[in-house]
């Protein structure tokens, strides 16, 4: 009964908050909730459901943001017109840092992907073609509705919105299919998945590929809503701790952990950049690591894992 | 040879020291309970502040910064074991890296919170001048960070490798619930690990300080250093972690040198990624 009316009722908050909050701050904020979680959710395929820790996949959000404002800035096209560019870059990485990355264990992957995203950050600040340090722009004044700047952060929202359901849907989907099984199976013992004819390999390189080509799209959102990309905000490692900490404190391999995660910290840290400046960003931030370190402790698992004493207490009650 | 390049190799050898100095602690407990301590660089972080205050209030050099750093910085890290780290070693990889890095932002902003955001450095006569050693010149602060980042490395792979409490740290690293069979607390093994990291991370914190700039934002940069040393080395491994921070500095100077300074970094990042292929559990990890 519950869970019938949960779907909706979470449609219709989603659907309605920025008519109900609808300050430009807060407007802005759920839009950028949404993007977070888009993003979040893009690495919580490969590090959720395989268990591949990776700690750099600012590589991937970078492909999609310099993929976009790139193509404004050589070919003319409207920012959102250099996804596909983004995407292709981003799988084509993913491909050649996968094949002699994924085959390393556990923590060696994690710190791989840290250096291979701190290389990628360092040639791109080297690159004149890139913008260097300074970054790239987006178009000053918009010329056509394509090039998707407005001055509310309302159209954003929507837009956003329709892409995390899209991406959601696409997930919920992989579950339910093979390469959801394999991957899960993998997560939980990559010898045993071996030993029972999964190919192994070849499946963390595709999780690892979606999983890229999804946080190309994040990219380019972001380049699109901010019309602007440098090194540090767009390939920085915060970008890569940021994924990986929403997806990790909601719950990793979870459909909705990823959301859950940009709900809660995505506010704080708004609150604390708004506050920059002030003796009250540092304190914010203080709580940010209380919150974080809070759950971590206590939910080791993320907060939507149903907590394993209450799962116990639900199978008595059908039993009896 | 020319003496330029002999100068290269000879800075090359000191950063590199001092690499291995700030990572052995890492590497340390990584072995030992095989966590990732994202909150590695703040600890660092907080030993080049306590050398600073204490330059600041007492007007002390290294002479003193070193043992208060390495005791203040040892109670830290045993507080942090039983108050948070324990209760995370037993949860998933992520709960790791989550809690460690909340502990990070903690302690970062902490630091910005009690003395601001201002780049701060220590006054160069504190440990002054430079020395000209046959044909080349070093300066004294990075000398003397080198020389005890041996002398830690060494002490701390002896008492791994030849002291009753090692031989009980690296059995509770082998396998806990059978080392308490045998009597040994892991608990307090880890502990100790926990403690002991800590304070070489804050004696590495307290030398750097006399020739690097202090900031909270400082850990990032020397974090991300020190977890390439340490897996370049292999988890756990203390030669390891000298080995790949001596191999890290004499590649990242002698590219500087025969490339460029811009080139430096990108160089040490592709080597680390080749190495890592060639041998997936570094240059002296266990298989």
């Amino acid at each position: 009964m519950m869970k019938r009316a949960a779907w909706p009722i979470a449609s219709a908050v989603l659907l309605g908050y920025p008519l109900i909050f609808s300050t430009p701050f807060q407007q802005r904020l759920g839009a950028l909730i949404l993007l977070y979680a888009i993003g979040a959710s893009a690495w919580n395929i490969v590090g959720g459901y395989a268990g591949l820790i990776s700690v750099g996949h600012a590589v991937f959000f970078g492909c999609g943001a310099y993929g976009a404002l790139a193509s404004y800035q050589y070919l003319g096209l409207p920012p959102i017109g250099g996804l596909p560019i983004g995407v292709a870059a981003s799988i084509g990485i993913a491909a050649i840092v996968g094949i002699p990355t994924l085959r390393l264990s556990g923590h060696y992957f994690s710190m791989a992907t840290i250096a291979v995203a701190e290389l990628v950050r360092l040639v791109v600040s080297n690159s004149e073609w890139l913008g260097g340090a300074q970054g790239l722009s987006g178009p000053p004044v918009p010329r056509t509705l394509l090039d998707l700047s407005f001055v509310s952060a309302l159209p954003y929202y929507y837009v956003f919105l329709g892409v995390l359901a899209a991406m959601l849907a696409l997930t919920r989907q992989m579950e339910r299919s093979r390469i959801g099984y394999y991957l899960r199976a993998i997560h939980d013992s990559e010898r045993a998945a071996r030993t029972l004819g999964v190919p192994v390999s070849r499946y963390k390189l595709y999780a690892y590929m979606m999983s890229a080509a999804l946080t190309a799209v994040a990219g380019a959102l972001y380049a699109v809503m901010f019309g602007f990309v440098d090194p540090e905000s767009g390939l920085g490692i915060l970008i890569s701790i940021k994924m990986l900490i929403m997806a990790a404190l909601g719950g990793a391999g979870l459909l909705l952990g990823p959301l859950a995660g940009a709900v809660i910290l995505v506010p704080l840290e708004e609150f604390s950049n708004s506050l920059l400046g002030g003796v009250g960003a540092g304190v914010t931030f203080l709580v940010y690591g209380a919150i974080i370190v809070v759950i971590a402790r206590l939910q080791p698992g993320g907060l939507l894992r149903p907590i394993p004493g209450a799962l116990r207490k639900r199978s008595a009650r059908a039993k009896s | 040879m020319s003496s330029t390049f002999i100068q290269v190799i000879a800075s090359g050898l000191l950063l590199g020291a001092v690499y291995a100095l700030f990572s052995s602690g890492l590497t340390l407990i990584w072995g030992m309970m095989n966590v990732i301590n994202f909150a590695h660089g703040d600890f660092v972080m907080l030993g080049m502040y306590v050398a600073f205050v204490v330059w600041t209030v007492m007007g002390g050099g290294p002479a003193a910064a070193v043992p208060i750093a390495a005791l203040v910085l040892a109670s830290l890290g045993i507080v942090c074991y039983f108050v948070l780290i324990r209760h995370i070693t037993r949860g998933p990889m992520l709960a790791q890296i989550l809690g460690t890095f909340g502990l990070a932002l903690l302690l970062r902003y902490s630091a910005f919170w009690y003395f601001g955001t201002s780049f701060r450095t220590l006054p160069e006569t504190l440990v002054g001048g430079t020395l000209p050693i046959g044909p080349i010149r070093i300066e004294s602060s990075r000398l003397l960070a080198g020389v005890v980042a041996l002398v830690v490395t060494v002490c701390l792979h002896l008492l791994l490798t030849r002291t009753t409490l090692g031989s009980r740290m690296l059995a509770v690293a082998e396998d806990a619930d059978a080392a308490e069979l045998m009597g040994i607390r892991p608990d307090r093994m880890q502990a100790i690990a926990w403690g002991l990291a800590a304070a070489a991370t804050g004696i590495a914190g307290a030398l750097i300080a006399n020739f690097f700039y202090v900031a909270p934002s400082v850990g990032e940069t020397l974090a991300i250093v020190a977890f390439v040393t340490v897996s370049l080395g292999g988890f756990g491994s203390v030669p390891g972690a000298l080995a790949a921070g001596l191999l890290i500095g004499i590649v990242e100077q002698v590219s500087a040198y025969a490339i460029g300074a811009i080139y430096k970094d990108i160089v040490v990042y592709a080597l680390f990624v080749l190495a890592l292929w060639l041998r997936p559990v570094g240059l002296m990890g266990r298989a």
